[in-house]
């Protein structure tokens, strides 16, 4: 009896420790995230997981209390969920703006921020930390810690941006874990606190997607290989066909004006390999606006749009915020503070990217234990920062980031550096300048004339923007506005000597010295980052890879006619006029040997022949173009290609420079062959190519239509998720076309105002107001914005007067 | 059969109650503790746990997406890769709530025999 009663206790103690270990198992296996799957206890889970973000707002949106209110704010969300926000002091307003922002869009404005700091591993793993460590490294974190200071130095703007943190802060601790957005599920992790830094680091995240390009190194490495008159004869300083963002009938010369001398002695010449990821190359945008005279309604019109990467959620956030002093409209950027691009009841405003050089790279020699550089002959102290980049589920990494006088060796023995332990490569970049930036914002909002516009600009430093204005009281104005370091000629062009104190910048151009102009005889201004001024400007600019494509579609454009109406300036946004092609197909068409070609060529070439240069949805030559000419490119650029260094391509227009008038250049012989090639060669060549590939695309059955060859796409921020993204968008364009639409690229925000009273005003962008990928309103705009549609801005709106669609009040606390 | 009918309400309420204010293992919870305490035999201690909760999941699962046409569940299938399996889904999300407390469910049955339950 004993026996077996022990032994039937030890099969129940069996039994239970069985149970326990699967429970324990199970738990542990439905708790954690193996590799890209999300826990899936926790992610399935409908009061945790996934299922609790299959709503839209209109069932979640409700009345709450905002602790550190001044009074009420009430919100009226239209149809497309833009907040209609109506509050009694500046401080309730950006209280309020914090609140919605992170209503909407908690995620997004947290990643974008991880991002710009360097801290995406902490998130995904290990496979961002290498991005992590180029954002240290360039600088972004040190330099929004630094600008977050000197921003909250300023009284009134700390206190907006301490009102912000707070209503962001507010809307985070009012979540449980079901209500965290989804993408927090689906990685993991929880969000945190907000803090000014954030603020400051979005800033910093634009200043570099914008300010962060250069080709410093692969220009040196381009003279090296080639020397410098050939370099010279590829990449000159401006086009005689430039269309410049200021009038080229703009008198200088009433300015004094001291530019530095140019020094003595060499450049370094080390070759330079390995390069951190640069921001992509079509970050640019149009703006542009008529004045009275050629206004058909005698008021002025402004527009904008600015060319992002096509994104879910979208970049951009529009919200109207209304106080008794001010009634502001447009679009806002999650993370910081008032309209980045709108208009209010007296004045409009647009940016456009100011490209210039404003990053320099300058070859650093180190001691020993890297404690000092040489600089001035003599040995000077270098600065140690070590940056704790967190990684998921691995350990810590700490990188060693010396400091120079020019900025942070961004690139050494530990990182993508081939100079061996005593050679860096320091960055010195205006991104890095401490600055008010968000002042400007704040200002611009409230702005109700030309000189409030001026006055606001002049806290500004970068990214460099080119600020259309435009107001009820007729004027129409754009101003080149950043910080510029005023150069020597060719200075920053080519890597710099970072021992030679003539080398380091000498100053910069005066406020009042940056370029810019008001009412201009001809009536309109207009930016496209084409080049800024033409060789009169006193101060030394090159050619950074302007435009030479949309800026002149847009003034020729504006030269067409006499007057212009609100239709026109829609149909500009959606012009799909494509420069390059129209100037290139010709010099093709020259070169072309007919003689002998197949039916299937002649049929292609047909394509070309009846295409009228618009890349509209339906047609097919534009395909044909897009195949055609980069296999000509190529080719020309053979002997670049084949070298070993890091270098770049001439840029678009001077590659249509020589094929016009070049045909027998050098660079246009294929090295591999015996022959010499000329133009003609590579053009032919090209094209039986571009034959080939049409006939293998057609027999796999594929569309040659314009739109099925591109197939615009706007991608979910993380990495493109194509569960959250939109594919196959219809709508025409490309790069380098007015309507900037590419694969990935393009119009982000398309805004026009007309200066009426009250102002008439027309928005859209390719994405929705809220953030949730389970919301109806999560991607609305796009088939609007595809379409070449708008949406009304109504600025009279009032809370108590028209049909709110949902209707949100926050509270005082009680 | 009386005890399995009320060890599945059981389940099933405590289960929803608890949802409340724990996370996703609350289903867990609410299978053990019933477990403990309304002593299922063989197969049912852990089918009728299993079942009280999948249900559960499935239903709450249901009406929070119905009512939003499904906008997000329909995305969720493309990234679990079960391209617009709406159907597969729910049957995972049931299942995974159901394992879960089918395994809490065998051992609060465990805990009963061994402590509340005296040798014959």
């Amino acid at each position: 009896m004993i026996m077996l009663w022990k032994f039937s206790l030890l099969m129940k103690w069996l039994k239970f420790f069985s149970a326990l270990l699967a429970t324990v198992g199970i738990f542990y296996a439905l708790n954690s995230k193996f590799g890209q799957i999300p826990p899936l206890g926790k992610f399935l889970s409908p009061h945790q997981g996934f299922w609790q973000n299959d709503v839209s707002e209109d069932l979640l949106i409700q009345d709450v209390q905002l602790p550190g209110l001044g009074s009420k704010v009430e919100i009226s969300f239209d149809e497309h969920l833009i907040p209609h926000v109506y509050a009694t002091t500046n401080e309730d307003l950006y209280r309020a703006q914090g609140y919605l922002t992170a209503q909407a869009r908690l995620w997004q404005m947290e990643f974008q921020t991880y991002a710009a700091a360097g801290r995406l591993s902490e998130v995904v793993g290990s496979s961002a930390l290498n991005y992590d460590r180029e954002q240290r490294r360039k600088g972004m974190l040190w330099a929004a810690e630094n600008t977050m200071a000197f921003m909250m130095q300023d009284e009134e703007i700390a206190t907006y941006v301490k009102a912000y943190t707070a209503g962001v802060n507010a809307y985070i601790n009012s979540l449980t874990m079901g209500q965290y957005p989804v993408e927090y599920k689906l990685l993991d992790y929880a969000p945190e606190e907000w803090t000014p830094l954030k603020t400051a680091l979005l800033l910093m995240y634009m200043t570099d997607m914008l300010a962060g390009g250069d080709n410093d190194l692969e220009f040196s490495n381009l003279v090296n290989e080639m020397g410098k008159t050939q370099f010279d004869f590829l990449f000159p300083d401006f086009f005689d066909a430039i269309d410049p963002v200021i009038p080229k009938e703009r008198d200088w010369s009433s300015w004094e004006v001291e530019v530095p001398e140019v020094p003595e002695g060499a450049y370094p010449v080390d070759p330079k390999t390995g390069f951190m990821t640069k921001p992509h190359p079509d970050n640019g945008s149009n703006n542009w606006a008529v004045g009275p005279e050629k206004s058909v309604s005698g008021n002025p019109i402004l527009a904008n749009d600015p060319h992002l990467g096509l994104n879910l959620p979208s970049i951009w956030y529009v919200m109207h915020l209304e106080t008794p002093e001010k009634n502001t409209f447009g679009a806002t950027l999650p993370g910081a503070l008032g309209v980045i691009s709108g208009f209010n009841e007296f004045i409009s405003w647009g940016v456009t990217n100011a490209t210039r050089d404003v990053k320099d790279w300058y070859q650093i020699q180190f001691d020993d234990d890297k404690s000092h550089y040489w600089h001035d002959d003599q040995w000077k102290p270098t600065t140690l920062r070590i940056e704790e980049i967190k990684v998921k589920v691995e350990e810590t990494f700490y990188d060693s980031i010396y400091f120079t006088h020019h900025g942070p060796v961004s690139y050494d023995e530990s990182f993508k550096g081939n100079g061996g332990h005593s050679t860096g490569y320091a960055m010195q970049w205006i991104g890095h300048e401490a600055n008010n930036n968000q002042r400007t914002f704040i200002e611009l909002n409230a702005a109700q004339n030309y000189d409030d516009y001026v006055a606001a600009l002049s806290h500004y430093t970068a990214p460099a923007q080119n600020f259309v204005f435009s107001s009820t009281e007729g004027d129409v104005a754009l101003w080149i506005q950043g910080k510029f370091p005023n150069k020597w000629e060719g200075q920053g062009k080519f890597y710099l000597d970072g021992s030679n104190p003539e080398h380091d910048w000498q100053g910069f151009i005066p406020q009042e010295h940056n370029a810019h102009v008001k009412n201009p005889e001809r009536g309109f201004v207009s930016s496209a980052n084409q080049h800024p001024v033409d060789e009169q400007y006193p101060y030394y600019v090159f050619n950074d890879g302007y435009d030479m494509t949309r800026s002149r579609v847009i003034n020729d454009f504006f030269r067409s006619k006499e007057q212009f109406d609100i239709e026109d300036f829609k149909a500009l946004h959606n012009n799909n006029y494509n420069l390059l092609a129209a100037e290139l197909v010709p010099v093709f068409l020259r070169e072309l040997n007919t003689d002998g070609l197949s039916a299937e060529a002649l049929d292609v070439l047909e394509l070309v022949k009846n295409w009228d240069f618009n890349n509209d949805m339906d047609v097919e030559g534009a395909t044909i173009f897009q195949l055609w000419w980069p296999k000509v490119r190529n080719a020309i650029y053979d002997e670049i290609e084949a070298m070993e260094s890091h270098v770049r391509y001439p840029f678009t227009y001077r590659t249509y420079e020589l094929l016009r008038d070049y045909p027998d250049h050098e660079l246009m012989d294929i090295q591999e062959t015996e022959k010499i090639e000329t133009a003609t060669d590579l053009i032919n060549a090209a094209f039986l190519d571009t034959v080939e590939e049409v006939v293998e695309l057609r027999s796999q059955g594929r569309s040659l239509a314009w739109v099925d060859f591109k197939s615009t796409y706007v991608g979910h921020l993380l990495q493109g998720l194509p569960a959250f993204s939109r594919f196959n968008i219809p709508i025409g364009g490309n790069g380098g076309i007015v309507n900037a639409t590419s694969k990935n690229h393009g119009p982000s925000w398309r805004m026009i105002v007309e200066m009426s009273d009250p102002p008439r005003a027309y928005g859209v962008y390719p994405g929705g107001q809220s953030g949730n990928p389970g919301s109806k309103y999560f991607d609305d705009l796009i088939d609007i914005w595809a379409k070449g549609d708008y949406l009304s801005l109504d600025l009279t709106r009032r809370s108590d007067e028209s049909p709110a669609h949902i209707k949100q009040t926050l509270s005082p606390q009680q | 059969m009386k005890k399995t009918s009320l060890n599945f309400a059981l389940t099933l309420l405590l289960g929803l109650f608890l949802s409340f204010f724990l996370p996703w293992w609350s289903g867990m919870l609410a299978a053990l503790i019933v477990g403990a305490i309304v002593r299922l035999r063989k197969a049912a201690a852990f089918v009728v746990p299993f079942s009280a909760i999948a249900l559960l999941w499935l239903v709450n699962a249901y009406w929070l997406s119905s009512a939003n046409d499904f906008i997000l569940a329909e995305k969720i299938t493309v990234l679990l890769q079960i391209e617009n399996n709406l159907f597969l889904l729910f049957l995972v999300t049931g299942l995974i709530g159901g394992l879960s407390a089918g395994f809490a469910g065998l051992l609060g049955n465990q805990i009963n025999q061994l402590f509340f339950t005296k040798t014959e």
